[in-house]
C-alpha cells in the first residue's frame, strides 16, 4: 500500500489566488483549489509534498528545509496584481531525509535553509490555497533545468523512499500549467482565453488521460506534448515523470478535474487523483525503468574513453565497466559485487564492498551489517573529503560528514534488509584520527542514535582500507 | 531637453560567483577568492571606467524574464536581501539601489510610442533579480549611480531568435531616443554570459579553480568566434550569427540584452576593450566595453 495517498495537479499563476473575482474563469479555478483543500483536510496526510516547475535548479535538485521561511512574494510579469506575504510550515526533517535518499540513488541534492530564499510562487500559492493554515507540514523541491526522464524518476523514487521510512501519509502536488503559451500582450481579465484551439484541444486531452486516471501513460506522453503545446521555458514538461513515479508508475487512479480554465492564455486545471484498487489498466507501452541515477554529463571531471563506451554496453558490462572505473578514478582498493547467497543481503543504494562480502547477513531475527563507511553508492566518493591524496599526502577533511554518510548508508543497508536504524542493538566505530575527530563523530551520531539505546564500542585504528576517516560495524534485529 | 547621450556600453555577466569570490561587505558567505581573471577584468573595467563621466547605468538582466511586454522598475529606492534561487549557498546579498525614474518612464514611454508592449514595475514589495545586482555591482560597487532596469523579455521562447532580436533592435532604439531627450549621459550594461552550458555538479569548495574550465571545446571555439567578430567591429556579423550562437552554445543572449545594446549603440563599428575572459561553472563570460563617447558615438 503506498503511502501517497493522493496526488494533485494545480497551476502557477497567481491570479485565483489574488483576484479570483476579476474573471469567472479565475473563480472557477480557486473554486477548484478550495474543493481540493477541503479533500485534504479531510484526508490523513500528515506531509505535502510539492514538485515546481517554477523554481529551476542547474546543480542537481533543491530541496527546501527552512522549517519556517517568511518573505513577500511578488510575480515577476503580474507584480501589479499585487503582493503574497508568506510564512509556511516545512518539514526540515523530511527535507533532509530526501535529499540523503536522493544522493543514496546517485542524485546530486542539497537542502537549503537560508533566510530570505525566495520560496517560487507556484509553491507560494499552492500552500495559500491548499494549506491556508499551515496544519499539514510541507517540502518543496525544484525542477532541474537539465534533468531527463531518468533522472526525474530516480527522484521520484527517492522521495519514495524517505516516505517509506518516515511512516508518512503524504500527498504530492505538482506545479504547472497544461499549455504555457501566454498572451504576450496585455488582456483584460474578459477578454482571457486559451491561447489557441490546439492549445485547448490537447489540454482537453490531457484531462481525459487523468479523468480516467491514467497517469503513466500520460507520463509516457511528456515528450510529445512538450512538443506540442509547451513554449520552451526554463524547465521543461516533466512534473507527469515525477508523479507517476512517485505513485508507483500506473494507471489506476480516480481521477477528478475539479477546475480548467485560461490563465493568461495558458491553460491552468485542478486535479485530483486518488489511488484505486482497479482503474483503465496497466501500461499500454513503457519505457526503460531505473533505480538509481548513473549521471550522463560528468563534465565537472575528466571524462574517460572507457566512460564513452557506456551506452554501448550491456547492463552486466555496464555494471563492471562502472566499477573498473570508479576504482581507477579514485586509485583505491578494487570494488565487488557483493557476495550473492541465502540469507545475504545487498542493495545497489549503498557503497561496493572492496571485498568478497554482502552488505549484510541474517541469522534469524538478527541482521549482521559488514563494516560501512561514507563512500557513496554510486560515484564512490567521499562526502567530506578523503583524508589523503593518491600520493599520501594528508588532506583536510569533514569529519560531520564522513560521518553522516556513512550512516546514512547503513540506514540504507538496514532499510533493505527490513531491518531500520530504531532496531539496532550494537555498534562498533573506527576512528583513524580519535583525537581529531571524536567530538564531531560523536555529535552526528547522537542525531541518529540519541533515542536507539544501542550498545557502542569506538575503536582507534591506524587506517582503513579506503581513505576515510569512521567505519561503523553494525548489529540489529529484524 | 535633449542633449543627452550614451557615453559607454559593457558587457557585464553577472554569475553570482563572482561576488562570492569578493567577498564584498553586503555578501553572506565568504569564499577564498576564485575566477580571479574575471575579477581581475572588472578590475580592469572599473579603472577604464573612472575616466567616463556617467550619471546613470541603464542595465537589461536576463533573470528578470517576462512574458508579457518588457518591464521597468519603477520604485524610486530597493532596500532588501537577495539570494539566488540557484546557488543560494554563494550569493545572499543585502542590496541598496536608487532607480532613476525619469530615465526608465521615459524609455517606456517611448518604447510603448514605438509600438512595443511595456509595463512599469512600481509594486514596492518586489525583489530586484540578482543579474541585475551582480552586474551592477561589479561595475560600480559604491551603488552611487541612480539605475535603470529593464527586464528581459522572453520572444526568444515564444516565438524565435529573430522576432526577439527584432524586439530588442526596437527596444535599443527606443532606449537610445529617451536617453538622447533625456539630457543624461548614460553607461549600459548587458548583462549576460556568452556560450550557457553549465556543469551540473559543483565542487566541494565552489571556488576550487582546479575544477573551472569551458564545459566542451565547441563552447570555447564559438565563444572566441563571437569575442573575434565585437572586437573586430563586426557587431552585425554578431547580430546575424546570433540565432545559430544561441542554439549550438545555448548562449545566454537569447535573453536580447546584447542585441538591445548593439541597437542602442548604433551597431558600432570601432573596436572594444577587451578586459578579460573566463570561464564560471562551465560557461563562457566576457568582459568587454565599448568607449561610445570617446570613439565618436553620438
Amino acid at each position: 500500500m503506498s503511502r501517497i495517498i493522493k496526488s494533485l495537479v494545480v497551476p502557477a499563476h497567481p491570479h485565483p489566488y489574488l483576484c479570483p473575482d476579476a474573471n469567472q474563469g479565475w473563480a472557477n479555478i480557486r473554486a477548484g483549489f478550495d474543493e481540493a483543500r477541503r479533500q485534504i483536510e479531510e484526508s490523513d496526510a500528515d506531509l505535502l509534498i510539492i514538485y515546481s516547475t517554477l523554481w529551476p535548479s542547474i546543480i542537481g535538485h533543491q530541496i527546501i528545509s527552512d522549517p519556517n521561511p517568511e518573505w513577500i512574494f511578488v510575480d515577476h510579469d503580474f507584480h501589479d496584481l499585487g503582493s503574497i506575504p508568506y510564512s509556511l510550515n516545512i518539514d526540515a526533517q523530511f527535507a533532509k531525509d530526501w535529499d540523503a535518499a536522493n544522493k543514496a540513488r546517485g542524485l546530486q541534492s542539497r537542502c537549503v535553509n537560508y533566510h530570505g530564499f525566495p520560496i517560487d510562487g507556484g509553491s507560494v500559492v499552492a500552500l495559500k490555497l491548499l494549506n491556508p493554515d499551515n496544519r499539514i507540514p510541507a517540502v518543496i523541491c525544484s525542477s532541474n533545468v537539465y534533468a531527463n526522464r531518468a533522472e526525474t524518476t530516480v527522484l521520484a523514487k527517492a522521495c519514495t523512499d524517505a516516505v517509506e521510512a518516515s511512516g508518512k501519509k503524504a500527498i504530492a502536488v505538482v506545479i504547472m500549467s497544461m499549455s504555457n503559451r501566454m498572451f504576450t500582450q496585455p488582456v483584460s481579465p474578459d477578454e482571457d482565453a486559451i491561447h489557441s484551439l490546439k492549445d485547448d484541444e490537447w489540454n482537453q486531452k490531457i484531462l481525459e488521460f487523468l479523468g480516467e486516471g491514467r497517469l503513466e501513460d500520460l507520463a509516457q506522453l511528456s515528450r510529445t506534448i512538450q512538443g506540442q503545446i509547451r513554449v520552451q521555458k526554463v524547465v521543461s514538461f516533466k512534473p507527469m515523470w515525477w508523479l507517476s513515479a512517485i505513485n508507483g508508475q500506473h494507471n489506476n487512479f480516480n481521477g477528478q478535474v475539479l477546475a480548467y480554465e485560461a490563465l493568461h492564455g495558458a491553460g491552468g486545471a485542478v486535479v485530483v487523483l486518488d489511488p484505486s484498487e482497479g482503474g483503465i489498466g496497466d501500461k499500454e507501452f513503457d519505457e526503460d525503468d531505473v533505480e538509481n541515477y548513473l549521471g550522463d554529463r560528468n563534465v565537472l571531471d575528466a571524462v574517460t574513453e572507457d566512460s564513452i563506451v557506456i551506452e554501448e554496453q550491456s547492463l552486466a558490462e555496464f555494471d563492471s565497466l562502472v566499477l573498473k572505473t570508479l576504482a581507477k578514478e579514485e586509485s583505491g582498493p578494487e570494488l565487488w559485487q557483493g557476495t550473492e547467497g541465502e540469507n545475504l543481503v545487498n542493495t545497489d543504494a549503498a557503497p561496493k564492498p572492496v571485498g568478497p562480502y554482502p552488505h549484510a547477513r541474517r541469522i534469524g531475527d538478527l541482521l549482521y551489517l559488514s563494516g560501512v563507511g561514507p563512500r557513496q553508492a554510486q560515484t564512490n566518493s567521499i562526502p567530506g573529503g578523503p583524508i589523503k591524496d593518491e600520493n599520501g599526502t594528508p588532506l583536510d577533511y569533514d569529519i560531520e560528514a564522513q560521518t553522516r554518510a556513512c550512516i546514512e548508508n547503513i540506514k540504507v543497508i538496514l532499510e533493505a534488509s527490513g531491518s531500520g536504524i530504531d532496531k539496532v542493538l550494537d555498534v562498533t566505530s573506527f576512528l583513524v584520527d580519535m583525537d581529531r575527530d571524536f567530538k564531531g563523530y560523536n555529535k552526528v551520531y547522537s542525531e541518529y542514535f540519541q533515542d536507539v539505546g544501542a550498545t557502542r564500542t569506538t575503536l582507534a585504528v591506524r587506517a582503513l582500507p579506503t581513505p576515510i576517516a569512521v567505519e561503523l560495524k553494525v548489529i540489529a534485529s529484524l | 531637453m535633449g542633449g543627452g547621450k550614451i557615453v559607454a556600453g559593457i558587457i557585464a555577466p553577472h554569475p553570482p560567483h563572482l561576488i562570492y569570490a569578493e567577498n564584498p561587505p553586503q555578501n553572506e558567505p565568504k569564499s577564498e577568492g576564485g575566477w580571479e581573471q574575471l575579477r581581475w577584468g572588472y578590475e580592469r573595467m572599473r579603472e577604464s571606467l573612472e575616466e567616463v563621466d556617467y550619471d546613470v547605468i541603464v542595465i537589461l538582466s536576463p533573470h528578470w524574464q517576462t512574458y508579457v511586454g518588457t518591464h521597468f522598475l519603477g520604485v524610486e529606492n530597493f532596500k532588501s536581501l537577495s539570494v539566488d534561487p540557484v546557488f543560494p549557498n554563494l550569493f545572499r546579498f543585502n542590496y541598496d539601489m536608487q532607480v532613476d525614474i525619469e530615465l526608465a518612464k521615459a524609455i517606456h514611454d517611448q518604447a510603448e510610442a514605438d509600438g512595443m508592449a511595456v509595463k512599469m514595475m512600481e509594486n514596492p514589495d518586489f525583489r530586484v533579480d540578482y543579474g541585475t545586482i551582480v552586474s551592477c555591482h561589479l561595475t560600480r560597487p559604491d551603488w552611487d549611480k541612480p539605475i535603470v532596469s529593464i527586464s528581459s523579455n522572453r520572444s526568444r521562447h515564444y516565438y524565435s531568435v529573430e522576432v526577439m532580436q527584432e524586439m530588442m533592435m526596437q527596444l535599443g532604439e527606443s532606449t537610445r531616443k529617451a536617453i538622447e531627450a533625456s539630457g543624461k549621459r548614460v553607461l549600459l550594461i548587458a548583462s549576460n554570459s556568452l556560450s550557457h552550458r553549465h556543469f551540473t555538479t559543483e565542487s566541494a569548495i565552489p571556488e576550487d579553480m582546479s575544477k573551472e574550465h569551458i564545459t566542451s571545446h565547441a563552447m570555447h571555439l564559438w565563444d572566441m568566434r563571437i569575442l573575434d567578430l565585437m572586437r573586430e567591429g563586426k557587431t552585425q556579423q554578431v547580430v546575424d550569427e546570433m540565432p545559430e550562437f544561441i542554439e549550438q552554445a545555448i548562449s545566454e543572449n537569447d535573453g536580447g540584452s546584447l542585441t538591445w545594446m548593439f541597437s542602442a549603440l548604433e551597431m558600432p563599428t570601432y573596436s572594444p576593450l577587451m578586459h578579460g575572459y573566463g570561464t564560471i561553472i562551465g560557461t563562457g563570460n566576457v568582459i568587454m566595453e565599448w568607449q561610445h563617447e570617446k570613439k565618436g558615438g553620438i
